[in-house]
């Protein structure tokens, strides 16, 4: 394993396979909580650490785990990592854990953590496996950290809590409501696909 | 029952699962680019979570609460909803293939349909009691499936029309479930 294909699995996922455009998967979480930055970030930092653990466990086993039954072990993986989280947050980070509410159970059925298991983790070693779960988490804190802060300079004139536009500024509610993210979202995939077709 | 059907109508319109909640977003744009896969999903989504809804309810309360196990509900309910979905195959493949068949692909996938695990959450979340918990289990599901065929027809529209290429597909398929998001906001006022 060479320092360059270690470098390619972690930076495939800021740009090439960026999740969720790229990939169009684990969307729930990317429209629900991007209202704000501090909630679209916070939630890509647990999903971070969900799928680096749930990456490294999965890796470590691979030649235990037989294939048949390769998914429901890789559930119960997943869902210890995120009972961890849930209670982590609970602990330290109580506002942002009401905040996120649901969510965060939810990472459970993130497409984005069983499909790195199912499409890497499963089939690579452990650094490898590292590395590209990084490199997975990070691309999604990073789009749900933009998207979250578009949807929150527009739709509350406020970008983390403070206001930025002058008190005559009318915030453009639509965009922190639930038509809002799905706008945005596919307004930003847009000009995505248009700078990667250049 | 005032109360029931106020709580129906808000799970099918108001909190429309998919378009207010953003549960189930996965399946929502992979399976609405032809109508057949849009009506199995739904229909898939509507049988397995009036079911998952009633068994994880009474898990939750017979033996997790019982014993001070709230903590683990997220382990424990993905893996009887895992299981569940499971049962449901090897039952209808045997007993009703008309349906195993019409379901297809669909019926697995559900394990990771955050609508679903998401369900089963909300009935515990708002404490629900038994009857209002089998309201809101099929009432959801049923928001789902509308919001789901009526996205549908809308896509199958939409390939017909000329988008501009770097919108195509999934972009534009997003735009549009923003303004079905917008007119489902309309409903707010019903309660």
């Amino acid at each position: 394993m060479s320092d360059v294909t270690l470098a390619q699995d972690f930076t495939k996922g800021l740009w090439k396979e960026i999740p969720p455009f790229r990939l169009v998967l684990g969307l729930c979480p990317t429209l629900a909580v991007t209202k704000a930055f501090e909630t679209g970030f916070g939630m890509g930092l647990a999903l971070t650490f969900v799928l680096v653990c749930s990456n490294v466990l999965v890796s470590a086993g691979r030649k235990m785990i037989p294939a048949k039954v390769r998914v429901p072990c890789f559930i119960i993986i997943i869902a210890t990592f995120v009972v961890i989280v849930e209670l982590v947050m609970q602990a330290y980070t109580y506002p942002l854990f009401l905040k996120l509410g649901i969510f965060i159970p939810l990472i459970v059925v993130n497409c984005i953590v069983l499909g790195r298991a199912e499409a890497f983790a499963y089939k690579n070693g452990i650094g490898a496996s590292i590395a590209d779960g990084l490199g997975m988490g990070i691309g999604f804190t990073i789009s749900l950290s933009v998207l979250g802060s578009i949807r929150e300079i527009f739709g509350a004139g406020t970008f983390l809590g403070k206001a930025i536009f002058g008190a005559s500024f009318q915030p453009f509610t639509f965009m922190v409501e639930a038509p809002g993210a799905f706008v945005c979202l596919g307004l930003m995939l847009g000009v995505m696909n248009l700078i990667g077709s250049e | 029952m005032g109360d029931l059907i106020l709580l129906a109508i808000s799970a099918i319109l108001v909190n429309n699962i998919l378009l207010i909640q953003y549960l189930g977003n996965c399946p929502f744009l992979g399976t609405s680019k032809k109508m057949d896969t849009a009506v199995g999903m739904a229909m898939a989504v509507v049988f397995v979570l009036a079911m998952a809804g009633i068994v994880t309810w009474i898990v939750f309360y017979v033996i997790l609460k019982p014993f001070g196990l709230e903590y683990i509900r997220t382990l424990v309910f993905i893996l009887v909803i895992a299981a569940l979905v499971q049962f449901v195959e090897l039952f209808l493949k045997k007993s009703i293939p008309a349906l195993y068949a019409g379901l297809g692909i669909f019926l697995p996938l559900i394990t990771t349909n955050c609508a679903v695990f998401g369900v089963c959450i909300i009935n515990i979340d708002n404490e629900y009691g038994f009857i209002e918990m089998l309201v809101s289990s099929i009432a959801y599901p049923l928001g789902f499936g509308l919001a789901l065929v009526l996205f549908a027809g809308l896509r199958e529209r939409i390939i017909i029309g000329r988008v501009p290429t770097p919108m195509q597909d999934v972009a534009i398929a997003l735009v549009t479930a923003g303004f079905m998001s917008l007119s489902f906001l309309g409903f707010k006022g019903m309660i």
